[in-house]
């Protein structure tokens, strides 16, 4: 089942094709990876699933449902720019914001308190929200979004001014939510958070889906086969043969394999050889790199 | 409670609740009493300077006549004024005063001599010429053998009372219109301010909004056009409450300083109302009271009340528009503010105008196009147009204003979302097509 299904998305502004058929799914329960550089289309696309616009074309299910005027409250969504208003007081904002996403002001204010005594920061309820530094700020803000349980949750850029501590509240967090079946889209393009935490991505290039995976199977699509060997002693002559050699020192050596099945065999002959090995791994190719590729391909065939 | 009237409540709420808010409703009022106690004292204000003044009267008319007043005080000598002069130093004087003989009793004019080093200050000149005129007066009345009964006779005051042809025409009096006038002007100037101060403050929220980026938080769960309604009805509740306050508490509290300080308002020392027997001046008053009393104020004040609440919401939905446009910087903003403040001091100017013919053409195209109704139809709601102009001029003015309504939501949703760019007036006009 899938919480979000995108089918070919257009979105134009003024002769500008921000969003162009993109069609991907989020399925029920993942924490999804929407990625792209900058400009690529994220926060349009982010803008039609949110209701804040509407596609030119191409249809978003929510649920399995159309995306209609109830949908926002089922949605929690933390811009990449965050804002509160800055004059309010936090217990009032968080009460106004969880009753403008449905919840009655008793219910939003029992919501809160169990938010609040979370994050440990029930002394702040009265003040206003300039009084608080920025990471302060970014914690009401993380409330707001997500007091009213939404099903699907948004957050674009979400460490982004975030000091290692705070990151690492609000990622645990994250991954509680998760726990309790709230399905994720993370939108960023840092990667080693997205490798960290997401299950699938999609990622997006000049307004177009370029990629679509699940992170594990998008590593091994994009493997080049390369093998890391530790070893002890010198290696007899011959042994490299019918391998690339990528990188050799003194007790290592980085080969590339024809095939990945091939890496059984070549152990089993190195140990017959009396090689000594102490550690052998596959070396996979990281998300970043695979973006990066994927993007520069894109471009060149754009 | 649905969420446009979540929106209204937060926005009004906020506002009232807020310090600033509270001063400025409680400060104006008393801000206007000082202004009052303040002129009234100047006005009340006499020299503290005495001045003691030496008369020389060649004709012998006025001793015993002319009395000291206030600081002048005067006497009559007999010394000669060459004498007075040479030895002016050892008289403690201020100044001389020669007043010379009248030769000819029909002469309209008498030149009288003031001997000092120092000016006479307008008051002392003032005062002693007329103590000379009136008394001078008397002298000829009684010299000549008039009488003084026909003499006051001569003097008329003429009024003209207009009345009405038809039989369905209400009967006016000599201060119809100046009464009209007055309310035309207050109700004008009413409107005036309160389209420009809470049109404002509804254009800077906007832009607060939109640069602390709340905006797009907000526009995730509720539509644009709901938080831009929400806004403007929120502040409009703010701008309707501190008029209302201010319409009680004003008069209120010119009565306590009216009855604690007792001032003459400046317009009595107009010599004018000076001469004017207080008999007179009480009917006058009676009279304007009952002009007063007279307007059709169940007509007046519900006509009034739409024409500020389609005005506020005509142009407040504007300013949103051009708010929602704006960066950070507001000296930016002014080339798009422009186009809506010319029509409103346009129209204020019109009010002024209207006020004095209040059925010009001028005045009646005036009161019914939307942008300047307003503003000019109230001013002119206290000379009976006829029924159709005010009836059509409200159906045009609330049509407008939906329309304008609708039409500043199509900007201000794409407005709120664009960063970083200087928008131009050709621009906005761009967004209202945009698809959502």
């Amino acid at each position: 089942m899938d919480i979000l299904t995108l089918v070919d998305v257009v979105k134009t502004y003024d002769k500008h094709t921000a969003v162009n058929r993109v069609s991907f799914n989020v399925p029920a329960g993942a924490i999804f990876g929407l990625l792209g550089p900058n400009g690529a289309g994220k926060t349009s696309l982010i803008r039609i699933i949110t209701t804040i616009t509407r596609a030119d074309s191409g249809q978003v299910f929510l649920d399995g449902e159309a995306l209609n005027s109830r949908h926002p409250e089922m949605i929690g969504y933390m811009p990449e720019e965050r804002g509160l208003y800055k004059k309010m007081k936090v217990g009032e904002q968080l009460v106004y914001l969880a009753q403008l996403k449905g919840l009655s002001a008793a219910e939003a204010k029992k919501a809160l308190g169990e938010w609040v005594e979370r994050f440990e920061i029930s002394s702040w309820w009265n003040k206003k929200v300039e009084e608080l530094s920025k990471g302060m700020q970014q914690k009401i803000q993380f409330i707001s979004t997500v007091v009213h349980k939404p099903r699907l949750l948004i957050l674009d850029e979400p460490f982004s001014g975030l000091d290692p501590i705070n990151s690492n509240l609000i990622k645990s967090e994250i991954h509680e939510l998760n726990r309790q079946g709230i399905s994720i889209i993370f939108s960023t393009h840092r990667m080693e958070q997205v490798e960290e935490i997401c299950e699938e991505i999609v990622l997006i290039n000049k307004g177009q889906n370029v990629l679509q995976g699940k992170v594990k199977d998008i590593k091994h699509a994009h493997k080049d086969n390369l093998f890391h060997i530790g070893f002890e002693g010198n290696l007899p002559v011959g042994l490299l043969d019918g391998l690339e050699l990528v990188q050799q020192s003194a007790e290592s050596v980085t080969v590339k394999l024809p095939d990945a099945s091939h890496s059984n065999p070549l152990l089993r002959h190195w140990i017959d050889q009396g090689i000594r090995i102490h550690s052998f791994h596959e070396i996979l190719p990281s998300l970043n790199e695979i973006f990066i590729k994927r993007v520069e391909d894109s471009n060149l065939a754009g | 409670m649905n969420k446009l009237g979540l929106i209204i409540k937060r926005e009004y709420l906020s506002r009232v609740t807020r310090k600033s808010f509270i001063l400025a409703t409680i400060l104006t009022p008393l801000a206007f009493a000082l202004f009052f106690v303040v002129v009234g004292f100047i006005f009340e204000y006499e020299s503290d300077e005495s001045q003691q003044i030496a008369i020389i009267d060649e004709g012998n008319i006025f001793k015993g006549v002319i009395k000291d007043e206030g600081n002048m005080y005067f006497e009559f000598v007999d010394v000669p004024l060459e004498t007075l002069r040479a030895n002016f130093e050892d008289y403690e004087y201020d100044g001389i005063l020669r007043i010379p003989k009248i030769e000819d009793m029909l002469a309209t004019r008498l030149t009288i001599y003031y001997y000092s080093d120092n000016q006479p200050t307008l008051e002392v000149e003032t005062s002693i010429r007329s103590k000379v005129a009136d008394n001078l007066r008397e002298y000829k009345i009684a010299s000549l053998q008039l009488d003084k009964a026909q003499l006051d006779a001569l003097d008329m005051r003429v009024e003209l009372d207009p009345e009405p042809l038809s039989d369905e025409g209400s009967d006016a009096t000599s201060l119809t219109s100046a009464i009209a006038a007055g309310i035309g002007s207050i109700m004008g100037l009413i409107m005036y301010f309160t389209v420009f101060i809470y049109g404002m403050m509804v254009m800077r929220s906007v832009m607060e909004e939109k640069t602390s980026r709340i905006v797009e938080v907000m526009i995730s769960s509720v539509r644009p056009f709901q938080l831009m309604l929400g806004k403007i009805i929120g502040v409009g509740a703010v701008g309707l409450t501190q008029v209302v306050i201010w319409a009680i508490l004003i008069p209120l509290v010119m009565m306590v300083v009216n009855l604690f300080f007792n001032f003459e308002s400046p317009a009595m020392g107009d010599p004018a109302l000076q001469n004017m027997n207080p008999d007179d001046m009480q009917a006058q008053i009676g009279l304007a009271m009952q002009e007063l009393s007279k307007q059709n104020w169940w007509l007046i004040l519900p006509l009034f009340l739409i024409f500020f609440l389609g005005g506020y919401f005509l142009y407040a939905s504007l300013f949103a528009a051009v708010g929602s446009a704006m960066g950070d910087d507001i000296g930016e903003g002014q080339s798009l503010t422009l186009p809506i403040t010319i029509p409103v001091i346009l129209a204020f100017y019109i009010m002024m105008v209207s006020v004095q013919s209040p059925n010009s053409s001028l005045a009646v195209w005036s009161s019914l196009f939307p942008l300047f109704s307003p503003i000019v139809m109230p001013a002119r709601l206290a000379f009976n147009p006829p029924f159709w102009e005010v009836a059509l001029s409200v159906v045009l003015l609330v049509g407008t204003c939906i329309f304008f309504v609708w039409l500043s939501g199509r900007i201000y949703r794409v407005g709120i979302l664009m960063y970083g760019k200087k928008v131009t007036l050709k621009e906005l006009g761009k967004w209202m097509f945009y698809k959502d």
